[in-house]
């Protein structure tokens, strides 16, 4: 938009200090959470242990958006793939749940190839409209093979895991092993997106052309970046399933997956903390603006599209820019 | 960057609101307001509010009157459980709710947990077969219906073959399972089998499929819009055999949209404003006076739900959450005793019940009830 | 074969409808590379605004036919633009096609709460009844549907072809920058598609409403088969609209007919793969030129 060169040369410098930051973030935010729900009561704590395991799942795609400048419109189903896959393994065949949660990251990571190959083909929107697709086929086979995954009944019962002994069973447990797990994952992606694997992400998202010509093998780097993206999917499903305690299809639908999207631009794509403001207002947010009554929804919906229109880059883009304004000591906008 | 998560806080602990004092008998309504669910759920939400209407005018429960707070699922298990723990975290008397089988079985572990009584809408057979003694149905089940369907298609329409149409939702999709070993029992042939989707809006090819199975009856077993969108491209396709169905077919929103199409439909009727007793034409009354609308058989369970816990608080005098369900476990509770109620209900030790239903006609755009069918164990 | 036709013309009929509801998609994208995921709301809205303005006024049908109408193209049309499109158009496709999808929860919830959860008859203009077309039934409401929908392709054609201003509307969609050094206000140009647009989904709304009722929720399914029809038949050419949407409808039909009616609705979704990755700008579409 405005001020290309300027804005852009002092990208990279702002950018690795705001990541710096960001891990800062992380681990206060890690601290925080661990201690925060105390006196909270099980609802609240349920709350923010679901926005946990939703910001996994946008953590993934916005690695997929944000970073390689892939659309997906199928991470609810990669989701899903998780959750069931977990589900499955540990309800009818007792695995424990620590390999199920593993192999539901390999199986979403490899189906995740093998639907980026599209990607490869064919790019931008052609690559969501693939991923609108397969979204739905998922949550056909997941609502009609009844035999494998109960079908519209759904799995219940499914069993939390401990931890080397340790019961994770009340509420508080299993949040606390949430916080881990996140901050885990999210480690690994803020590790990912600063390695020299990252940097070959953004070029890509930010001219592919450039990219290529650079010697980046964009072929392996789309793949790469969409399956790590899905696994991230997956893992979320292996957690979604044992907080829930019961799952069926409805929370894999596509419109699921177009919610997750909303989650990843209203957080600021491309942000590392962007998908944790966006599962935020996705996931909490809602839960919040309950006491409005029926309306609540509207109001929720409202805020959203207001929010995009102000600041077209999310809640994080918002931020970075009154951090910029700030520390520059001069208005917003107000550039050359 | 340390906002958002301060703002987490501070909106987790907004939600964290303390438990109110008992000067209120608090129930809340965990139901699909919004998503694949909401009309169901909007119809058992407004059946409620009247019961508490109703309740309050005449002195509440033991004199305190009664408030039902009104929780959206999105018809999604994930929020479902997040309203269903926040009822509980808000210390509420019982909670009533939902309507679809994923939302209740994502939430009945967390009452029974909490002893707490769950009065929910849903029909599928399997959520009081898992031994949970805090779930309470305000309807039959469908493994208690579907065998009155197999013996009115066998005894009364004498059909030797039926096609069966079904929305692939929970609802349907366990009607249907319990629908075909009774057909197979009562020696009935399936002649086709057909799945539809929830908010289905073209029937055309499945009427056409219907058409084409030849079949001596049609049971149709879907929600209450597309009823009437798959009764007018029957006729439209010029199917001409009987259409039986359950409930849903013979309700009053689907012979308002179906319009002629419905005329000659029939079958039977667990619940029904136009039922042959004066409770229940009294509550369709002032139901369409309060609301502008007929209510459908899920407006009629939330009323019923808010009177069950009535019922019981009166009779254990006193507002024991555990007790109210230990009260509700078994006991036959009548209109006499009642009037709430609507019709005499007993409430089995699994939480189904056990009442009268109605075998209905549609004629000239209007609900008939031709018999009345007794209990399974009067 | 008997059994084939009718599947085959219930197929077309429902797929006049899939095309009704694609060709205001198409159109917005051309000239503003707006994806509209709230495209089924449109079409439920109107219906259902009719209804709400003749119940609010008490006015006779086509009073609150006129409030409605009138009123959802100064809103959806003229608003959407220049509310919701014109600040986020500059950053790109993707935080516009999220906007689209808060709007379609607010139209979505706003019908439920403002005016009804259950679904509600609409009055139809067309008489009821039906034709025999080829030993099948079609209702005259479908037949209306199929000739309103080519009338409006054709009449659209016409104008991208025949005028002036649809000729500066084309010019607008082809190539903003150059239409805006010829002098054509590209402003009002795109403008003047989301009035088209708006009106086209009013059309829709009124032939659709009365089979398949007036419910918040019906823009749903409605929504995505306008979309699959619009990838299909071409995502930059309005006829492609009219292709995908019977296509889809065909399809569709004889998917429950032949294939298995729990799986139905992955058959339309394997064509659409398969036309993306055979023939990615759609069977109708040109190739378009690479913008970096």
């Amino acid at each position: 938009m405005s001020a290309p060169a300027t804005a852009s040369a002092a990208r990279p410098a702002s950018r690795s200090r705001l990541r710096d930051g960001a891990l800062l973030a992380l681990v206060l935010g890690a601290a925080i959470l661990w201690f925060a729900p105390a006196g909270m009561g099980r609802y609240g704590t349920y709350v923010l242990s679901l926005w946990l395991v939703m910001s996994i799942a946008v953590m993934g795609l916005n690695l997929t958006l944000g970073y390689a400048g892939q659309t997906s419109l199928a991470q609810a189903a990669f989701m899903g793939l998780g959750a069931y896959a977990t589900a499955i393994l540990t309800t009818t065949y007792g695995v424990n749940w620590y390999a199920a949660f593993a192999l539901s990251g390999l199986l979403t990571f490899c189906i995740g190839i093998l639907l980026g190959f599209p990607a490869l083909r064919v790019r931008t929107h052609y690559l969501a409209f693939v991923t609108l697709a397969f979204s739905t086929l998922i949550w056909l086979l997941l609502r009609n093979e009844q035999w494998l995954t109960g079908g519209v009944f759904g799995i219940a019962n499914i069993r939390r895991p401990g931890f080397f002994g340790l019961r994770l069973d009340g509420a508080l447990a299993f949040h606390r092993f949430l916080v881990a797990v996140t901050f885990i994952l999210a480690l690994a992606l803020w590790w990912l997106v600063r390695s020299p694997w990252g940097r070959a992400f953004m070029a890509l998202r930010e001219n592919p052309v450039r990219a290529a010509s650079l010697g980046v093998d964009t072929r392996a780097y789309t793949l790469l970046a969409f399956a790590i993206g899905s696994a991230y999917g997956g893992f979320a499903g292996a957690l979604y399933a044992p907080l829930v305690e019961f799952i069926d299809p409805s929370p894999f639908s596509l419109s699921q997956s177009l919610f997750l999207l909303l989650m990843v631009v209203a957080g600021g794509s491309g942000y590392l903390l962007g998908p944790f403001i966006g599962a935020l207002l996705g996931v909490v947010l809602p839960e919040w603006l309950r006491f409005a009554g029926s309306l609540y929804l509207i109001i929720f919906a409202s805020i959203v599209l207001i929010l995009l229109i102000i600041c077209p880059q999310g809640v994080s883009g918002l931020a970075e820019r009154g951090w910029q304004a700030l520390r520059r000591g001069r208005p917003a906008g107000g550039a050359p | 960057m340390k906002s958002p998560w301060i703002m987490a806080a501070a909106l987790a602990i907004g939600c964290a609101l303390p438990a109110l004092a008992q000067d209120k008998v608090k129930l809340v309504d965990v139901i699909e307001l919004s998503g694949a669910g909401a009309s169901a759920g909007t119809n058992f939400k407004n059946g409620a509010d009247l019961a508490a209407a109703d309740i309050n005018a005449k002195g509440g429960i033991l004199g305190k009157p009664v408030e039902v707070i009104h929780y959206d699922t999105q018809t999604n298990p994930g929020a479902t459980r997040a309203a269903v723990q926040r009822a509980i975290d808000e210390d509420a008397y019982a909670i009533l709710g939902p309507v679809f089988s994923g939302p209740i079985s994502a939430s009945m572990q967390i009452s029974q947990r909490a002893e707490v009584a769950q009065i929910v809408a849903g029909e599928a057979a399997g959520f009081t077969q898992q031994g949970n003694p805090y779930i309470f149905r305000t309807s039959l089940s469908q493994s208690a219906a579907m065998p009155k369907i197999a013996k009115y298609l066998k005894d009364t329409v004498k059909a030797g073959s039926v096609a069966v149409v079904w929305v692939n939702n929970d609802f349907g999709k366990g009607g249907r399972d319990a629908i075909l070993p009774e057909l197979e029992k009562a020696g009935i042939k399936v002649a086709a089998d057909i799945a539809t989707e929830q908010g289905q809006a073209d029937f055309a090819a499945d009427a056409i499929k219907v058409k084409n199975a030849n079949a001596d009856a049609i049971f149709v077993y879907l929600n209450e819009d597309e009823s009437a969108r798959f009764l007018r491209a029957a006729k439209q396709q010029g199917v001409a055999k009987p259409m039986i169905g359950e409930t849903t077919l013979l309700g009053a929103k689907v012979i308002e949209l179906a319009g002629d199409a419905a005329n000659g439909v029939k079958g039977h009727v667990g619940l029904s404003v136009d039922a042959p007793l004066p409770g229940l034409q009294d509550f369709g009354k002032r139901f369409q006076q309060k609301y502008g609308y007929v209510s459908d058989h899920n407006g009629i369970k939330g009323y019923m739900a808010v009177h069950m816990v009535k019922w019981a608080t009166e009779k254990q005098k006193k507002l024991d959450r555990k007790g109210l369900a230990d009260t509700l476990r078994g006991a036959t509770i009548t209109v006499a005793e009642e009037p709430g109620i609507l019709i005499d209900t007993t409430i089995l030790k699994n939480g189904d019940l056990d009442r009268e239903s109605f075998l209905a006609e549609v004629v000239d755009g209007k609900q008939v009830i031709n018999t009345v069918l007794p209990k399974l164990n009067p | 074969m008997a059994e084939f036709v009718a599947f085959l013309i219930a197929g077309v009929a429902t797929g006049a409808i899939y095309a009704l509801a694609a060709i205001g998609f198409t159109l917005v994208w051309q000239t503003s590379q707006t994806i509209n995921f709230a495209q089924g709301e449109f079409v439920m809205l109107p219906a259902v605004l009719v209804l709400l303005a003749v119940k609010l006024l008490g006015a006779p049908l086509w009073l609150g036919a006129l409030v409605g109408i009138l009123a959802f193209i100064l809103v959806f049309g003229l608003g959407f633009k220049v509310v919701v499109v014109d600040p986020m158009i500059r950053h790109g496709v993707l935080p516009l096609a999220i906007a689209t999808m808060a709007l379609s929860t607010i139209m979505k919830e706003g019908a439920k709460d403002g005016f009804s959860a259950e679904a509600q008859n609409f009055p139809s203009f067309v008489p009821t009844g039906t034709v025999e077309v080829l030993g099948a039934a079609v209702s005259l409401q479908h037949a209306a549907i199929i000739v309103v929908a080519l009338a409006a392709i054709g009449l659209l054609q016409w104008f991208v072809g025949g005028t002036r201003l649809g000729r500066q509307m084309q010019a607008t969609a082809q190539n903003p920058t150059v239409a805006r050094i010829l002098g054509i206000p590209v402003e009002r140009m795109v403008l003047l598609t989301f009035v088209i647009n708006a009106a086209l989904a009013v059309v829709a709304s009124v032939l659709i409403s009365p089979l398949y009722l007036a419910k918040f929720s019906n823009g749903e399914t409605i929504g995505l088969f306008a979309f699959i029809a619009a990838i299909v038949g071409g995502f930059n050419q309005v006829r492609g609209a009219l292709v995908g949407g019977l296509l889809i409808g065909v399809v569709d039909s004889l998917a429950a007919a032949y294939v298995s009616t729990q799986y139905r609705l992955a058959v339309p979704l394997i064509l659409l793969v398969a036309i993306i990755l055979l023939k990615p700008e759609g069977l109708m579409g040109r190739k378009e030129e690479r913008r970096i």
